[in-house]
């Protein structure tokens, strides 16, 4: 109490003596002040908030590698990329034809099949196995699975049904099966990430 | 605080004298829930679940304590610990059962709670504050129990982390990053395991925190009554103790009979058989469902299937399913009613009574599969849910014509008793 007296009594003494605009040395000291505090607080708050993104053991698995040797045509793998699940599918050429065959004007998700896939290897659909509605699992890439009434994939959660490009034909999803970024390193093996 | 004939607390042994003058701990205990804070003579049991929802709490941090002394918060080990916690550590079962049972008790009483609030306008000046620390802390419930539900690590903890936290990745241009910030990776895994851990044992205390201040608010102009009509005299109070300690006592009583009898002949009927399935990201649960305490605004989060202009329907969804509980928020500046009490706002009480069975309905759509009709079942319910808030309560609040107050409560506590010669009749608690 006597402090903040103290304080008072001499910043009216300064502002009576000098401060013509009524501004006293004493503001500008505690603005000054507090300001380089809250800088200083909100640069702590940086690596506070920013531990909590992917650390660099889970940034390190950013990226996957998969042998496509040995998935004949009609075949599909599950594998995994960035810890969810990720379908690796050889078309045969009557799934591509049928991919080809719709109007993409029509879809939801208009997109092609060549922009789902690499110039000149059309037949390896590369997609995530997340379903855009939820993020369940979608069936079809496994060996007798359902593939729903367009011959993708289909998600038992909420119905959506994928057709062989992978796009939402069917049900509540908004968006076509994510395909990530991946290029073929050989003939037989792709980097994906 | 409080009313001007509450009792003085006046310690008489020379020991509490002492520590009185030095920290005026027992003090302060006595004028928040003892002889020294006076409490309308005419609560009825609905009053009981503040209490009940603070015993709850202290049941949820006991045995929450001690699970997290037998856990393992690493995806390789969790769903084990959790295993052997029920079948190794001595009383690990009863612990368990107790935490996740407990956490259902706890949304039981505090719907109830809310119920009482609603129907008897306990969100009204002056006690705005009390409603908005209320939905903090029911928003803090949420965020820790959903959190609880994944340490197990079992198929639904799994899954519906990655549902909920798919909410976040609706949000046009930064969900994703903060889909991906809040797990910790680009799925839920060991970090997102971790830091829900860490969350989920420290916000029970951050919880214990805001009902403090949620009780000092309460306490500013006093508990709320079902009349609605404000204290006027000595005459309308009652000390909490011994008065409301021992009928919240007895309100305990039947609290934990019936947790007894769900905890020990079933403990599971609540709970998913999925999630004693260890966590596997590469199969889905054919049926992701929430706790039920979730159900109603899950129902409102499915609700949206088609896209409304620019906005897709999973962003819709999410929004609605926010803002159903964001609304609350705005209910003391919504109903402008000056009558507190349902029971003197005929109109209301119809509407009220269909709001709650809207939600009931929200509910039941919230944990059956997302296919007709409980799709259109859950539309129609949460538009009405909506439209109850900003539309309804709104046009009640300025054309219902409430029926005549009491005077006074004690006027109103001997009409009840059929005794209209209330000047003659002693205080009839005493």
């Amino acid at each position: 109490m006597a402090i903040v007296e103290h304080v008072e009594s001499e910043g009216a003494a300064v502002s009576s003596g000098g401060g013509a605009d009524g501004v006293r040395r004493r503001d500008f000291i505690n603005i000054a002040a507090v300001s380089f505090a809250g800088v200083g607080a909100v640069a702590v708050v940086v690596p506070l908030v920013d531990q909590m993104n992917p650390s660099a053991d889970v940034l390190a698995l950013a990226s996957t590698e998969v042998d496509i040797s040995s998935i004949q045509p009609g075949q599909a793998i599950k594998t995994t990329f960035r810890s969810q699940p990720l379908f690796v599918r050889h078309l045969t050429d009557k799934e591509i034809a049928e991919a080809d065959k719709v109007d993409p004007s029509t879809l939801r998700d208009p997109q092609t099949l060549a922009e789902r896939t690499v110039d000149g290897k059309k037949q390896w659909l590369i997609t995530m196995g997340v379903c855009t509605h939820l993020g369940c699992v979608p069936l079809g890439a496994g060996e007798g699975e359902n593939r729903g009434e367009y011959g993708g994939y289909f998600c038992p959660c909420h119905g959506s049904s994928y057709d062989t490009a992978a796009r939402i034909r069917k049900g509540p999803a908004p968006k076509n099966l994510e395909v990530p970024k991946f290029s073929f390193t050989s003939d037989t093996a792709i980097l994906v990430g | 605080m409080s009313f001007p004939w509450a009792e003085q607390y006046t310690p008489k042994h020379p020991a509490m004298q002492w520590i009185d003058e030095k920290l005026p701990l027992p003090r302060l205990v006595y004028n928040a829930v003892g002889a020294g804070y006076p409490v309308p003579r005419n609560l009825n049991y609905f009053w009981n679940f503040g209490v009940l929802a603070g015993l709850a709490l202290m049941i949820q941090i006991v045995t929450g304590v001690i699970m997290a002394m037998h856990y393992g918060a690493n995806t390789l080990v969790a769903f084990g610990t959790v295993e052997q916690t029920m079948r190794d550590v001595n009383a690990g079962w009863l612990m368990r059962y107790a935490h996740a049972n407990g956490a259902s008790f706890f949304f039981i009483v505090v719907y109830l709670h809310i119920f009482r609030g609603l129907y008897f306008g306990s969100y009204k000046a002056p006690r705005e504050m009390v409603w908005l620390l209320g939905l903090v802390i029911f928003l803090l419930m949420m965020a820790t129990a959903f959190m609880g539900y994944v340490l197990p690590w079992g198929q639904m903890s799994y899954w519906g982390a990655k549902v909920i936290t798919g909410l976040f990745g609706a949000i046009p241009v930064v969900g994703e990053p903060i889909q991906t910030w809040l797990l910790g990776g680009f799925a839920p895994g060991n970090a997102s395991l971790n830091r829900f851990f860490s969350l989920h044992f420290l916000l029970p205390f951050v919880i214990a925190a805001v009902v403090i201040l949620h009780i000092w608010a309460l306490h500013i102009p006093g508990s709320s009554n079902p009349t609605g009509v404000e204290v006027k005299g000595p005459q309308d109070t009652v000390p909490f103790h011994p008065y409301y300690t021992a009928k919240d006592g007895f309100g305990a009583g039947v609290f934990l009979i019936l947790f007894a009898v769900l905890l020990f002949y079933a403990p599971n009927y609540l709970g998913h058989p999925d999630n004693y399935i260890e966590a596997n990201p590469l199969s889905t649960p054919a049926h992701i469902v929430p706790e039920w305490y979730f159900w109603p605004f899950y129902a409102i989060l499915r609700a949206f299937t088609v896209d409304f202009f620019f906005i897709p329907a999973k962003l819709l969804g999410v929004l609605a399913m926010f803002a159903s509980i964001l609304l609350l928020f705005f209910l003391p500046w919504l109903d402008t009613s000056p009558v507190r009490s349902g029971s003197y706002r005929p109109t209301f009480k119809k509407f009220f009574w269909i709001l709650i069975i809207d939600v009931l309905i929200l509910g039941y759509c919230g944990g059956a599969p997302a296919a007709e009709p409980y799709v259109m079942i859950s539309q129609v319910a949460a538009a009405y849910y909506f439209a109850h808030f900003l539309i309804i309560l709104p046009l009640i609040s300025r054309f219902e014509k409430p029926l005549p107050l009491p005077n006074s409560i004690t006027e109103a506590v001997l009409a009840n008793h059929g005794r209209t010669d209330g000047e003659t009749v002693a205080v009839p608690a005493e």
